[in-house]
């Protein structure tokens, strides 16, 4: 998963989308604040979604607390 | 996946009837067949480029001259399509790995980094559903497709070339400019146009439109060739 390493770290591209997303938005408003590929950050915050690190709620992503952990781990 | 025709076919030793899914090639105007795949930036969609143009290619496999000089050629030209809203979208029927491998030979070798994703279409999906093989060129190689995606996921250019003959990236950027320039302006543009040249003002359907169209003051050898600038 390009999320999280093999040894169950955060990659350095999911750092950045979850440090984005200390304040929830869309895709767009987390490419914009990270300047990573919009096609990236929504394949990134699709398996984030799916490894239950962000929620996403009527188009609104926002952090976990396992996704906060894990990013001040 | 609304351009797979669904089949069955006779096993003949076995006598018994397989599900086969066959692939047509994709048409323009039509919607870009959909799809999920492993690549170099992790799992993608085609839905994930939503909003963007998208230039998908395939090449024949990793570690081989012409495909390295065509990758040299497409990251050249990976910022000038940024520009116009363009991200490029590589594939090949090689593993992850390979790609991966690949991509560090070519920033060792050549000092360039790939930054577009490539799929790692090792079961073959995405290249079937884009009749990417040609199976009079090679049964297990993908050949040298191009597909270019608009921001709508409609389908708006194909490309084929055979194995042996790299593409023309600059064929490529022009493509772009002139269907971002029909969408814009709602014309055509005539053979071998480039950004700043006149084009065509699309022909008229009606005697009403002919008639409007003399007085539009176009520049016109006839009433059904006319030309204009932007």
């Amino acid at each position: 998963m390009a999320c999280i390493g093999s040894q169950g770290e955060l990659t350095e591209s999911a750092r950045r989308m979850l440090t984005a997303l200390g304040e929830p938005g869309v895709a767009e408003d987390v490419a914009s604040r990270t300047g990573l590929p919009l096609f990236r950050v929504r394949g990134g915050l699709r398996e984030m979604v799916e490894a239950g690190l962000v929620e996403l709620k009527i188009g609104i992503y926002s952090s976990t607390q396992r996704g906060l952990d894990l990013l001040t781990a | 996946m609304s351009n797979h025709v669904e089949s069955t076919t006779q096993a003949p030793s076995l006598g018994v009837t397989e599900p086969r899914v066959e692939a047509s090639l994709p048409r323009l105007g039509m919607a870009a067949p959909a799809f999920e795949a492993v690549t170099t930036h992790g799992k993608l969609r085609l839905e994930d480029f939503r909003g963007n143009w998208l230039v998908l290619f395939s090449h024949p496999a990793d570690f081989t001259p012409v495909c390295t000089t065509e990758f040299l050629a497409f990251a050249a030209i990976a910022p000038e399509l940024r520009e116009r809203g363009v991200e490029l979208l590589g594939l090949s029927i090689d593993s992850p790995t390979s790609h991966i491998a690949w991509v560090l030979n070519i920033k060792e070798k050549f000092g360039i980094d790939i930054p577009f994703p490539i799929i790692a279409d090792s079961n073959k999906e995405v290249a079937t559903l884009y009749g990417m093989v040609m199976p009079g060129e090679s049964k297990t190689e993908t050949s040298r497709c191009v597909f270019v995606i608009d921001p709508v996921g409609t389908m708006r250019a194909m490309i084929y070339y055979p194995l042996t003959t790299g593409r023309n990236t600059d064929e490529i950027v022009r493509l772009i400019d002139a269907l971002q320039t029909t969408d814009k302006h709602g014309v055509a543009t005539p053979a071998n146009w480039k950004p700043g040249e006149k084009v065509i003002v699309p022909p008229p359907g009606t005697m009403e439109e002919v008639e409007a169209r003399l007085k539009a003051g176009f520049e016109c050898k006839d009433w059904y060739f006319c030309v204009k600038s932007l």
